[in-house]
């Protein structure tokens, strides 16, 4: 018997030539939080996949409680106690929290009718496990999204899950949520369950795993326990580039701002909100989940109209009542999910490109010549630049940093004075991150207003000049240069 | 008490209590605008004419609620009974009505599995698939087999069976006479089957698991493609059989008889409260839509008003319920 749970050796897989994974190891002890780390496209869920028995692996040895289990299937792979929460945790948004926990283990022991007390019994013990409560009888879409996850981690727990890999789990969640989900995954390590945890959070993971396996390109890069490596060795591991702390320095070209907000109110969702920006400087407004910050950034571009209150656009009085408003004053949007809000996945880069701008590149009648579009997503293409060997090709084929460039592209190309950014990085790895947030202090210092809403603090703190802390529809309070500080933010957003 | 309110909020956010409101809201308008619908014979007549239309909902609903849509049902009974009255008729066929049963089930089973091999293994668009097969029955129904409407011929057992009746009302007004046939117990047994089916076996469960989540419904081990293979199997079994019922209630088997049937059975679903996008659908729900769709239509003879207001009325219905739904759905997102 060896002391390893899951032992992977020289694990290696190609998909049509392409070399996915070069010849990995990857092992972890019972009751080990181990984190598996590295940007989009390294080869992690691969990995997974080949552990859960999704996909067959072409050389290597991977072994479970000291037995050799190359090339099981998922129905094995369960059955030995191997346990994957995907990202979207494949749970039924329509059936019952009752079904979701108890239908796997009837379909496992294969009871052709159904009895609704043994199915009751089965859901209650899943949730025992850890102590949780949740009403059974709720349907699954109206849960919050950290209560899905705890249904998808109790069914998981029915198998007698003795590895549990979560594919990262926090990526819905908030601060808050978090945390809790962080204290169940402590509570399963103390009863002896080994978590493969997927991220490529750095907070998070300093903060639950006790060792790392750092992939880049499909190779182990680095392996060490957690205390023994720093942030920084950590991005540069996982992005192979030395990213540098900074702070942004702005330069204000004009005195007079762009951009003023007095006693803005929209009721139940914020309270007398004032502010202003000059342009070259970059704002950032941060608050928890429902402190007003989402829908303040909405307000800014028409899509919440304020009950009352005074916005001015360059000593003008405007109303934004819509969207189209908004772009007409001058002001631009990036959404917060950037994959269901502003990008259509499934058209080509150039159209994504395009679309808000098809009323500027028209010519007189109305009609869009394909070559003007061509030149003008070509230009947008070269100039952030978005990777891709040809813009024909659908944005869903590009990677998340890429995308989040497109999106910006769509609204940059409109002559804004005002940007608001909501969440721009939010599931976006960290060299794209970087890349992003270079490219916004480039744009501040071309003169363009930047406003970020984010409750992802070290980002405001690199990126903004000034800070505008919410808190339950209040503005709170006002950071700016020296003043700004991780932990002095921490405490006023609570 | 508390218990009490968030019961009543529950069932506030089902359609089923909506389309029960309307239901009971447009009894009692046609009862004060003709005084004749809480008639016994009124009564006997809505239900008769429920029999048919209520076992292809039983059909729709199970398709709906895993995700898929089928248009061919119409056309799978009605080359069901064609074929089979054809096939007997020729033969000279003097017994009961019991093989004519079981030959038009087996050949709806028949059928409905060329639709379950099509969407399940070669993995089509449900929606595409039974517009295309529905096509093809039709057309081998009238043109290829040249099928033609059987009345006078149709073998006695048939006849007889479709006129035996439970009972007898008559109005004391108009002295109108209604018949309760017996062929209502193929439809009682059909709708206590089909809940059976949905609610207590691993089947009906995958079934909204499927409707609800295909990847996930993999994921959790349930043979995804032969539980829809099946279903399209069972789907065209019922069909074969409800289509035999109507023969014999109207004493002829016409091949075009059905046509059109799928739009009225499938907004009725809809009407119900079930999802188009799989997942969520109820055996009440489903039946409260029938018998609203049902009762408009008989309703709008009982007040004299001109049948082509009728699709109006229908369209209406369906507008309507879908609204509410949608309602409903952006509500609860907030």
């Amino acid at each position: 018997m060896s002391e390893y749970l899951l032992n992977m050796r020289g694990i290696s897989k190609a998909f049509s030539g392409v070399q996915a994974l070069d010849n990995v190891d990857l092992w972890i002890e019972p009751g080990q939080i181990v984190c598996l780390a590295g940007e989009n496209g390294c080869g992690k869920s691969t990995l997974i996949k080949i552990v859960s028995g999704a996909y067959s692996l072409d050389t290597g040895t991977v072994e479970f409680e000291g037995k050799l289990i190359n090339g099981v299937n998922p129905a094995e792979a369960a059955q030995l106690g191997i346990q994957v929460i995907y990202q979207d945790l494949s749970i039924f948004q329509n059936l019952t929290v009752l079904e979701n926990l108890a239908l796997n283990s009837e379909i496992a022991n294969n009871h052709q009718i159904v009895n609704w007390k043994r199915m009751k019994k089965t859901a209650q013990d899943a949730l025992a496990k850890i102590n949780h409560n949740i009403d059974l009888t709720a349907i699954m879409s109206d849960l919050s999204v950290a209560d899905k996850q705890l249904v998808a981690i109790c069914r998981a727990l029915l198998y007698n899950a003795k590895l549990i890999i979560m594919d990262e789990p926090t990526t819905a969640l908030t601060k808050k949520e978090v945390e809790a989900l962080f204290d169940t995954v402590r509570k399963l390590r103390d009863q002896g369950i080994a978590i493969l945890f997927i991220s490529h959070k750095l907070e998070e993971v300093f903060e639950i795993s006790d060792k790392v396996f750092i992939l880049r390109n499909g190779k182990n890069i680095h392996t060490c326990d957690t205390k023994d490596i720093d942030r920084h060795q950590f991005t540069y591991f996982m992005t192979g580039r030395n990213l540098e702390d900074m702070r942004f320095e702005p330069q204000v070209l004009e005195e007079k701002p762009v951009l003023e907000v007095s006693h803005l109110t929209s009721n139940n969702k914020y309270n007398d909100v004032s502010f202003s920006i000059k342009k070259g400087e970059i704002l950032g407004i941060t608050g928890l989940l429902g402190s007003g910050r989402t829908e303040l950034a909405l307000s800014l571009f028409g899509m919440n109209p304020p009950d009352s209150g005074e916005i001015k656009m360059n000593g003008k009085h405007i109303s934004l009542k819509s969207p189209i408003d908004a772009q007409k004053n001058r002001i631009g949007y990036v959404p917060e999910d950037r994959l269901t809000e502003g990008l259509f996945l499934f058209l080509p880069i150039n159209d994504n490109i395009n679309v808000s701008k098809y009323s500027i590149l028209a010519n007189k009648v109305g009609i869009l010549n394909k070559a003007t579009l061509d030149a003008h997503a070509k230009l947008w293409v070269k100039k952030l630049p978005i990777l891709t060997d040809d813009p024909r090709k659908p944005v869903n084929t590009l990677s998340g940093g890429n995308q989040q460039r497109v999106v910006l592209a769509k609204w940059l190309a409109n002559d804004l004075d005002v940007l608001v950014l909501n969440g721009p990085t939010v599931g976006v790895d960290i060299g794209s991150k970087q890349d992003i947030h270079n490219l916004l202090h480039k744009l501040a210092s071309d003169g363009l207003a930047v406003i970020i809403i984010s409750d992802d603090i070290p980002e405001i703190v690199a990126n903004c000049n000034r800070i505008l802390v919410m808190k339950d529809g209040e503005l709170k309070s006002e950071l700016a240069g020296n003043e700004i500080d991780s932990d002095r933010i921490i405490e006023l957003i609570r | 008490m508390d218990a009490l309110i968030t019961r009543f909020k529950k069932i506030g956010r089902r359609s089923e209590f909506y389309i029960m409101l309307t239901l009971v809201a447009v009894c009692i308008a046609v009862q004060f605008r003709s005084g004749q619908f809480f008639t016994a014979n009124n009564i006997v007549d809505i239900l008769r004419a429920l029999i048919v239309p209520a076992m292809f909902v039983m059909c729709e609903l199970m398709v709906i609620i895993s995700g898929g849509f089928d248009l061919s049902f119409p056309a799978v009974a009605a080359l069901s009974y064609s074929l089979t009255t054809t096939i007997l008729v020729n033969s000279h066929y003097t017994g009961s009505a019991i093989l004519p049963f079981v030959m038009a089930t087996v050949m709806g089973l028949v059928l409905g599995s060329l639709n379950g091999l099509l969407i399940s293994y070669c993995n089509l668009p449900a929606m595409i698939v039974t517009l295309g097969t529905q096509a093809v029955f039709r057309s081998l129904m009238l043109g290829v087999l040249d099928l033609r409407e059987i009345s006078i011929l149709l073998p006695q057992g048939m006849k007889d069976f479709g006129m035996t009746n439970l009972f007898e009302v008559i109005n004391p007004v108009n002295k109108l006479r209604s018949t309760m046939p017996v062929t209502i117990f193929f439809m009682i047994f059909l709708v206590a089957a089909v809940f059976l089916l949905l609610r207590f076996t691993l089947f009906g469960r995958s079934l909204y698991a499927i409707g609800g989540n295909e990847v996930s419904a993999m994921r959790a081990g349930i043979k995804v493609q032969r539980n829809k293979f099946l279903l399209y199997c069972i789907v065209g079994a019922m069909a074969g059989m409800t289509g035999m019922v109507r023969v014999c209630m109207a004493q002829q088997a016409i091949p075009s008889a059905l046509f059109g049937l799928e739009m009225i059975v499938i907004s009725a679903v809809i009407l119900g409260g079930a999802s188009i996008f799989g997942g969520i659908g109820t055996i009440t729900g489903a039946l409260l839509g029938i018998g609203l769709v049902v009762t408009v239509q008989n309703s709008m003879l009982l007040l004299g008003i001109p049948t082509f207001w009728q699709d109006f009325f229908m369209g209406l219905l369906i507008l309507t319920g879908i609204t509410i739904s949608a309602v409903q759905v952006n509500r609860r997102k907030k």
